[in-house]
Parts: structure tokens; sequence; C-alpha cells
């Protein structure tokens, strides 16, 4: 049973009633909404979940990106978490990009927080915010020349030579 | 000595009746060896066992190490203790510089050793990348009594350390393989 004042349903019909054909997508995992958003209509999309009177989506709790190198033209996805404190429901905001052109608007003059989430994204996918005040590496080194979650570049180092795969089994 | 306090009869001065012999490098080496200034560069869980070992239950003072040295210019001894990251290495390697000589390294753990098992794009793949160690400590993290043990390894590296050591070609070529500027001159 769920404490939420809003129910996924709910907030699925809210949102396609406010924008129609945008909703590209939808499913439901482990409770929680996902929506498909064109990256044009991402921003617009976030800053209306926030503003709205009834959802009051007022808390962004993380950007972040996956890699799909199979899913050709679409490799990049840029997922938007919301969290309504008031009606105690979540959302996943979910906008794909090509791996050749990988922009988005910025969103941080919606949620301020976006700042260094969107900076993080950029440093590990390269995923490009558009008007984003400071867009430069948070975490990794500044002459650091790839995206490392990229999933064509290996996780390990590459400057060790003692680790044989020979002597680990693999 | 007594021929120089030649205003006073020798038979009155009192020596104490002992002297010893020895030399210059060993007593200089015993000092040294025996109040090393640690300066602790602690990261991650090696440096939770390093505490450990500085605690009272295995009081790494006994070695005359009382003084914990949280500036590298007062510091004889750098302990890395824990996961170096990339970003992290230029930071290390000025710590190792700012340090005056002579100075000692000893690397805590498997992370400061090799990396460990952080086998990965934004860890640096053991310490001696980017400065020169004296003492390696295995473990993940070592349990204190082997962080002793490096200890005095390398109190055995001081102890037996020439005084001309710094001086050396070989030193200044093990500094320049690591691109760091040895100021040493010989007099």
């Amino acid at each position: 049973m769920s404490l939420s004042k809003i129910t996924n349903e709910e907030l699925l019909s809210f949102l396609q009633t406010a924008f129609g054909e945008s909703i590209l997508e939808h499913n439901e995992a482990f409770g929680l909404m996902n929506v498909y958003v064109p990256a044009t209509k991402a921003k617009e999309v976030v800053k209306w979940l926030k503003e709205n009177e009834t959802i009051k989506m007022g808390y962004l709790t993380n950007i972040a990106a996956i890699h799909y190198p199979d899913n050709k033209g679409a490799e990049l996805e840029v997922i938007y978490q919301l969290h309504s404190l008031t009606n105690n429901v979540r959302l996943r905001v979910k906008s794909k990009l090509s791996i050749e052109q990988p922009e988005i608007d910025t969103i941080v003059d919606v949620f301020a927080g976006a700042n260094w989430m969107e900076r993080e994204t950029y440093d590990f996918f390269g995923v490009i915010f558009k008007g984003h005040p400071n867009l430069k590496k948070i975490l990794n080194m500044e002459d650091q020349d790839y995206f490392p979650m990229r999933k064509e570049y290996p996780l390990e180092d590459r400057t060790r030579e003692d680790k044989d795969n020979r002597f680990f089994g693999r | 000595m007594a021929q120089l306090e030649n205003d006073k009869p020798v038979d009155s001065i009192n020596y104490g009746g002992e002297f010893q012999l020895t030399m210059l490098d060993k007593v200089i080496g015993a000092a040294r060896a025996n109040s090393l200034w640690p300066l602790p560069f602690a990261t991650s869980c090696c440096g939770i066992a390093y505490m450990a070992t500085m605690g009272s239950h295995y009081d790494l003072a006994r070695f005359g190490m009382e003084r914990m040295s949280f500036s590298p210019r007062q510091a004889d001894l750098l302990i890395v203790a824990g996961t170096i990251s990339k970003k992290l290495a230029p930071i290390l390697k000025q710590v190792y510089e700012q340090m005056s000589e002579p100075k000692w390294v000893i690397s805590v753990g498997a992370c400061a050793s090799s990396g460990g098992f952080f086998d990965t794009y934004s860890v640096l793949q053991g310490i001696d990348r980017v400065i020169p160690v004296d003492v390696y400590v295995p473990g993940c993290p070592p349990r204190p009594e082997q962080i002793l043990d490096g200890v005095m390894n390398i109190q055995k590296l001081v102890r037996n350390e020439s005084l001309r050591r710094r001086y050396s070609e070989e030193y200044k070529h093990l500094l320049s393989n690591y691109n760091i500027e040895n100021d040493i001159k010989v007099k």
C-alpha cells in the first residue's frame, strides 16, 4: 500500500494532459513511474513539475546518465529523478540523446542544485548542458581527455602492466 | 682536550673516566632513527589502521615518534596510508617536495603500494609512480603490527644510511627519474 497522495497513474495523466504527444513513452519499474520526453522538452517538463500547484515536485534527487552503445541514434540517456516531498511521490524523467550531439538544456535556473549534478554528468558521460554557467570537470582530473563512463573505455587503468590475466584466472 | 685547557693541571679535570670512539655516521644515524618525525598522509581505511598504531595500545611513540608532524617542513618520514587518486597525486608529490632532506617514505597498504583492487581509471597505481618509496607495507589494511614492522625497517634504513648518500650521483639520478628537483649542494 502506497502512502503517496498522488498515484503514478494520476501523475501520468497530469503529464499527458499538459504535454500530450511529448510524453513519448512511459513505464513503471519498482513502483516508480518513468516518462520519456524529447531532449528539447526536458527542461520545460521539469520546470512544470516543480511549479505545478498539485504535483509540487520540489526536490531534485539526482541527475545521471546511461550509455547504451547499441541504441543507434539514442546512445545516451539523461535521467532526472524528481521527488515531491508534499505528495510523497517520485518520478523519473528521461531524455534520449545521440552520441554525436549529446546536448540538452541546463536546468540550473530551475533547480540551483543541478549545477554540480550536471557537471558530474558532463564529467563522466560528456553530456553538454547548454546554458550551464560553469560546465567543466568536477571529479576527475582536469587533463583527462575522455569520458570514462562511456562503454567504449575499459574500467581498468591502462598504464598498469603487472596484472597479467594468466595469473588471475581470467 | 687536556692539552687545550693548559691553564689547569690535567689531573684536576673530571672527565667521568669514560669515553667512546665511534663514527659520526652511526651517531647521527642512531639519533635520526630514534627521533623520526612522521607526517601521516592518510586518505582511507589504512589511515584508520595507522591511527590504531599511533594509539595507546600499539603506541608508535615507543620508537621516538611522539610527535606527528602535520607540516611537511618539519617531517622526516612521510607515511602514505590509503588510496591515492590520480587527482591527488600532484598534491602528494608537492608534499614530498616540501619535506626537507633527509626524508623517507613508507607506503602503507595495498592501495598506496600498487593501487590495490582499485584497478581503475581514477586511481594512481602505486605511489612509486610519483615519489620514491623506501618501505612497502602490504595488507588491506595492514595490521598495526605490520605497520610497526615497516616503521622498524625504516629505522634500520635510517640507522645505516651513509651521510654521503643524499649527495651521491645515484640519489640525484633517483630523484631525476621522478622529475623532482634536488637542490642539495656538495660543499
